[in-house]
C-alpha cells in the first residue's frame, strides 16, 4: 500500500529486533473476545485515479453549473490564489497545534496577526486563535458572559440565524441555562426594542444579537448595549458576514463579539469546516474560550511568540477549564489571514462596497419585506405564488434562488432571502429580478 | 552525532503591520458591472466606519514573501516523524486535498436543493457507513467539529438516553489517565466528574471502578488503548460492570489508530466513541485544526443523534431527515465539516479493507520497535504491552537533572518534533511517543539514535540539554513572561 513505507523484508527485520515472529503476534495479548475475526467488510483499496474520478462524479451529481443566490450564513466570495498557495505549503498543512514554540514560529507568528486584525475589524482588545465556528462561537459567548456577569440567562434575538440559536439552545438544555429570544420589528426588521426591554432583568447574563442580522439588516446596536448595560448584562454581537466589517461600523458597543470568518477564503463545502472568532475586551480575557497566542522573547533576547493563559484551557484546567475546546482552525484561520492581507485597507473596503452595490442593483424594483437599511442580503415577499414556485423558475434557468423562510420563520413562509457578492453577475441578477417581479 | 538536520540559513521577516505602508495593494477587484451607491446615503453615515485602522497595505508578492518565509520557521511531518503521543501525526496525502477543492464539492451551498446536493449527500453517507463498520457501531453522526466536541455530543446522548428513562443521572467517571478533554466535557455537558485510578497495568482499576460505580452514575469515560497506549485487558468486564448498574460506557477514539482492522468498540461493549478524522482518517492537522468529530453508537442511542440526519427518500434520493423528535438537537450549523468528510473518505477508499488493517499493524510495529530500542535507555513506565504508542519516564534522567521537558527540546537540535511532554499525569515526567505506520524504518532508527544520544548526553553534558535548543533560529521561548503581562495583538510602537 503506498501510504504504507516498508518492505516486508524491513518488516521482517523490525519484528526480529521486537522478538516477534509475525505482525499477528503485535496483538496477540488482547482478550479473544474483543479481537475481529473477519476482515473490514470495505472494497479493495483504490489508485488515485480511480479516487479522483470517484469523487468528481460526486460532485458531477451537486449543482454543476448553476448560479446562485444563497447566503444566509455561507457567503461566495472569491478567494485570491495566494490562499490556497499558503495554506498548501506543508510546513503550514502538516503541523500540530503550536506547544513547541521553538519550531511553530510560522503558526505562532501568523494567528498573532490573525488575532491582530480580528481586533483591528471588530473594533475589539482581544480575539482568540479562532473557533470552530461562528455557531459554536455563540454558546461559548454565552458561557462567557455568565462566568463574568455570574448570571444564568440568556436572551438572543430572533434575527439570530436559526441554526446559531438552535445550536445555543442545545448548549443551554445540557447545561442547564436558560435561553429566552425576544422579537424583531415586523416592519424595519430590526431588533424590536421593547421586546428586548420588557424581558431584560438583573438575571440577564447577555443579549445577543446579529448584524448584518439573518434577514440582511444592519441592526443599532448601540440602543440595544444601552438597555443590556442598564441591567448589567452584556451585549453579545454576532456575525456571519465578515466582509460587511469593511464598511460597517465596528460594534465598539459590545462586550463580546463572536462571528463566522468564512467569507474570508473559505468555500462554502457544503457548511464546513469555517473558522469562528471570539473577540472582546481586554478585561476579560482570562474568561475568553480557545488557544490564545501572545508576545515574548526567546532566551537570545529575539522577539518570539507562544500559546498563553492555557491555565484557562482543558489540558491544564481539566474540570475547572473555561471549555472543552482544543482543536481550533488554524490551517482556516491561516487561509483569511492571507485573506486579509491581500485585500488590506483598502480592498476589504472596496469589497464591502461592491457587495452593497450588487445587492442594491440585485433589490432594484423589487418589493422588500422590511424596509431597514441592508448589506448584501434581503427579504423579498413572493405575491400570489410561493417562494419554491419562484425558486423552481430560476432553476429552470441554471440559477439557485434564495431561501425560503417558512422554515424558520413561519411568519415569513411566502419570503425569500436573497444574497448577492462581488461575484453576482448582472445578467444572472436581471433573471432574478424579472422572476421576483412577474 | 547528529545525523539528520544541520543548520541553514533562515529569512528573518517582519509582521505584516511592520511591511505595511499607505497606498500597497496586493489585490484588484474587476469593474462594477452595475452602479455604485454611496454608502452613507445607502447604510445611514452614523453605520458606516472609516477605514480600518492599522489594517495592513501589503503588496502581492510581499504577502507570498511573508508567509513563505513564516513557514520555513515550522516543522511538519511533510519534513519528518512527529511523534506526539495519542495526536496520531501521520502522512497527509495529497489526493485528499486535491479531491475537497474539486469545484462542486468545495463550492456547494449548505441550503442548495436537495436535487442538486445528491453527490455531496452521498458522501456523507458512504462515510458513515464506512466508519459504522471500522467501530462496530449501528449509526454515525459526522456533524460534530472536532474530538472534544464529539464527545460532548456523546455525553450529551448519554444524558438524554438516561433522562428517556427517568433519570440523567448526576456523575461521570474518568479515569485519571484520561485525556483532559474527558473532565471538561463532562462538566459542561451538566456532569459533575469522579475520578478513577489505574492500576498498576495502567488499566481501569476494577475494584475502583465498582466502588465508584452507584445509581448516580451516568457513565464511563474510558480511552482503549488509554494514553500510556495499552490495551485494557478489562474492557468488556468494564463495560458489563456499568451495563449492570444501568450506566453507559464512552469511548475516546483520540487512540483510534491502534484498532482499526483488529478490534471494535462496539463488539466489545462501547456505547458511543468519537473519532477524530484528522487523526486516524489522515486529514490534516494544519497547525490545530480543522478536526472533524464523528460520533458512532448502538442502536438504543441512535434516535437522539443530532439532526438533520441523511437518510434515502421513498423514491431512493438522499434527503436530510429533520423529523427526530427525540434528538439532542443540533450541535452545528449546517451538516458538520463536509472538507474534512471529504479527505476521510478518500484515506477510506485509498486503503481499503486489507490496507486498514495492514495501517494498523505497521502502527503497532513501528510503537513496539522504538520501544524495544530506547527500552536499555529510558524507563518504561508500565510493563504491559504497547499498542500504537509507548510511554517512558524521565525518571533515569532526572536522577541527573535533567527532565522530559529537557529532552524534547534536545531532540528539535536532532531535527524531530519532540515527542508528548508530561502526559499521561499519572506518568511522572511522562515522555509519550505515537510514530503511526507513515514513517520507515530508517526515520525511526534515526530517532531511536537521537535519544540515546541524549540519553549520553546526559550522562557526560548535561547542560547541553538543559539549554536545547541550540540549533533553531529561536531559543527556548519564555511563556512565563507572556503570561505574565499577555500581549495579544500587534500595537504600534
Amino acid at each position: 500500500m503506498r501510504y504504507l513505507p516498508k518492505s516486508d523484508a524491513e518488516r521482517r527485520e523490525m519484528l526480529a529486533v521486537c522478538g516477534l515472529g509475525s505482525l499477528e503476534d503485535l496483538y496477540a495479548h488482547l482478550p479473544a473476545e474483543t479481537k475481529l475475526d473477519r476482515p473490514l467488510a470495505l472494497p479493495p483499496g483504490k489508485s488515485e485515479y480511480e479516487i479522483l474520478d470517484y469523487f468528481k462524479a460526486r460532485a458531477a451529481e451537486n449543482a454543476a453549473g448553476y448560479a446562485s443566490f444563497l447566503g444566509a450564513g455561507v457567503y461566495a466570495h472569491y478567494r485570491p490564489v495566494l490562499c490556497d498557495v499558503v495554506a498548501s505549503r506543508g510546513e503550514f498543512l502538516t503541523s500540530y497545534t503550536p506547544y513547541q514554540a521553538e519550531i511553530a514560529q510560522g503558526t505562532l507568528t501568523t494567528i498573532f496577526e490573525f488575532q491582530t486584525m480580528v481586533c483591528q475589524l471588530t473594533g475589539m482588545e482581544v480575539a482568540n486563535a479562532s473557533m470552530y465556528d461562528g455557531s459554536t462561537a455563540v454558546p461559548e459567548a454565552a458561557l462567557m458572559a455568565m462566568r463574568i456577569t455570574g448570571r444564568e440567562r440568556v436572551l438572543v434575538a430572533r434575527s439570530v440565524h436559526p441554526e446559531y440559536r438552535e445550536v445555543l439552545a442545545t448548549s443551554a438544555r445540557n447545561g442547564r441555562w436558560e435561553v429566552a429570544t425576544f422579537g424583531y420589528d415586523a416592519a424595519s426588521g430590526r431588533l424590536n426594542m421593547a421586546d428586548l426591554e420588557s424581558k431584560l432583568n438583573r438575571e440577564t447574563a447577555c443579549v445577543i444579537v446579529q448584524s448584518p442580522n439573518f434577514f440582511g439588516v444592519v441592526e443599532q446596536l448601540k440602543d440595544a448595549a444601552a438597555l443590556a448595560h442598564q441591567v448589567g448584562a452584556l451585549l453579545v454581537m454576532v456575525f456571519t458576514e465578515a466582509v460587511s466589517l469593511g464598511l460597517l461600523e465596528p460594534p465598539r458597543e459590545a462586550d463580546i463579539v463572536a462571528g463566522e470568518l468564512q467569507s474570508f477564503a473559505i468555500t462554502p463545502s457544503y457548511g464546513g469546516p469555517f473558522a469562528g472568532i471570539i473577540a472582546t475586551r481586554e478585561k476579560y480575557i482570562r474568561q475568553i474560550p480557545g488557544r490564545l497566542v501572545g508576545l515574548t522573547k526567546d532566551a537570545a533576547g529575539n522577539r518570539a511568540f507562544c500559546l498563553t493563559l492555557s491555565t484557562r484551557e482543558q489540558h491544564i484546567r481539566r474540570e475547572k477549564a473555561t471549555s472543552n475546546i482544543c482543536t481550533n482552525q488554524a490551517l482556516i484561520a491561516l487561509m483569511a489571514t492571507v485573506f486579509m492581507s491581500v485585500y488590506g485597507k483598502a480592498g476589504l473596503r472596496e469589497l464591502a462596497e461592491q457587495n452593497l452595490a450588487k445587492a442594491h442593483y440585485l433589490a432594484g424594483g423589487v418589493e422588500r419585506r422590511f424596509d431597514a437599511p441592508f448589506f448584501n442580503e434581503f427579504v423579498v415577499p413572493c405575491r400570489g405564488r410561493s417562494p419554491e414556485a419562484v425558486n423552481a423558475v430560476l432553476l429552470e434557468k441554471k440559477i439557485i434562488g434564495g431561501l425560503p423562510l417558512g422554515r424558520f420563520y413561519p411568519e415569513l413562509a411566502n419570503c425569500l432571502l436573497l444574497c448577492a457578492t462581488e461575484m453576482s453577475k448582472r445578467a444572472d441578477m436581471d433573471l432574478v429580478r424579472e422572476a421576483l417581479q412577474a | 552525532m547528529i545525523r539528520k538536520s544541520r543548520s541553514h540559513i533562515t529569512q528573518n521577516e517582519s509582521l505584516l503591520f511592520e511591511l505595511s505602508s499607505p497606498g500597497k495593494l496586493g489585490y484588484q477587484l474587476p469593474a462594477l458591472d452595475v452602479p455604485a451607491v454611496d454608502p452613507a446615503a445607502t447604510l445611514g453615515a452614523d453605520n458606516v466606519r472609516a477605514g480600518i485602522e492599522g489594517f495592513p497595505e501589503v503588496s502581492e508578492v510581499e504577502t507570498l514573501r511573508h508567509f513563505s518565509r513564516l513557514s520555513t520557521w515550522n516543522y511538519g511531518i511533510d519534513l519528518g516523524l512527529f511523534p506526539l503521543g495519542s495526536c496520531t501525526m501521520k502522512y497527509n496525502p495529497r489526493i485528499n486535498e486535491v479531491v475537497a477543492r474539486i469545484d462542486d464539492l468545495a463550492w456547494a451551498h449548505p441550503y442548495q436543493p436537495e436535487s442538486l446536493s445528491q453527490g455531496a449527500m452521498e458522501i456523507f453517507a458512504a462515510l458513515e457507513c464506512s466508519l459504522c463498520e471500522i467501530f462496530g457501531m449501528d449509526a454515525v453522526t459526522l456533524q460534530p467539529a472536532a474530538g472534544a466536541h464529539g464527545e460532548y455530543t456523546g455525553i450529551m446522548l448519554i444524558r438524554a438516553w438516561l433522562a428517556a428513562q427517568g433519570d440523567p443521572r448526576q456523575v461521570v467517571l474518568v479515569p485519571d489517565s484520561a485525556h483532559g478533554t474527558n473532565p471538561a466535557t463532562a462538566v459542561i455537558a451538566g456532569y459533575e466528574v469522579r475520578n478513577i485510578r489505574s492500576n498498576e497495568q495502567g488499566m481501569v482499576d476494577l475494584t475502583a471502578l465498582e466502588s465508584s460505580l452507584d445509581d448516580t452514575v451516568a457513565a464511563l469515560m474510558v480511552t482503549n488503548p488509554n494514553t500510556l497506549g495499552v490495551f485494557d485487558e478489562n474492557i468488556a468486564k468494564v463495560c458489563a460492570l456499568m451495563h449492570s448498574k444501568g450506566a453507559q460506557v464512552y469511548m475516546d477514539g483520540a487512540n483510534m489508530n491502534a484498532l482499526v482492522g483488529l478490534s471494535r468498540p462496539g463488539d466489545f461493549g462501547i456505547d458511543v466513541l468519537h473519532s477524530n478524522l484528522h487523526k486516524t482518517f489522515s486529514t490534516p492537522h494544519g497547525g490545530g485544526g480543522p478536526g472533524a468529530g464523528a460520533v458512532g453508537v448502538r442502536s438504543h442511542l441512535e434516535p437522539f443523534l443530532p439532526h438533520p440526519r441523511v437518510r434515502k427518500d421513498p423514491q431512493g434520493a438522499w434527503t436530510w431527515d429533520y423529523d427526530r423528535p427525540r434528538s439532542i438537537g443540533r450541535v452545528k450549523a449546517f451538516y458538520g465539516n463536509f472538507g474534512v468528510i471529504v479527505r476521510a473518505l478518500a484515506y477510506i477508499l485509498a486503503h481499503g479493507s486489507a490496507g486498514l488493517r495492514n495501517a494498523t499493524l505497521d502502527a503497532l510495529l513501528n510503537a513496539n520497535y522504538i520501544r524495544k530500542l530506547l527500552e536499555p535507555h529510558y524507563q518504561i513506565a508500565y510493563p504491559a504491552p504497547s499498542m500504537h504508542e509507548c510511554v517512558f519516564s524521565d525518571a533515569r534522567q532526572a536522577a541527573r537533572g535533567v527532565r522530559t521537558g529537557d529532552i524534547a527540546k534536545r531532540l528539535i537540535d536532532y531535527g524531530f518534533h519532540p515527542y508528548t511532554v508530561s502526559f499521561p499525569l499519572i506518568v511522572h515526567g511522562a515522555m509519550m511517543i505515537e510514530p503511526t505506520e507513515t514513517e520507515p524504518k530508517q526515520e525511526l532508527d534515526l530517532f531511536c539514535d537521537a535519544l540515546i544520544s541524549i540519553a549520553h548526553e546526559i550522562e557526560t553534558d548535561p547542560q547541553v540539554v538543559l539549554h536545547a535548543p541550540h540549533l533553531t533560529r529561536t531559543s527556548r521561548v519564555d511563556e512565563v513572561a507572556a503570561a505574565r503581562k499577555p500581549v495579544v495583538r500587534w500595537k504600534p510602537a
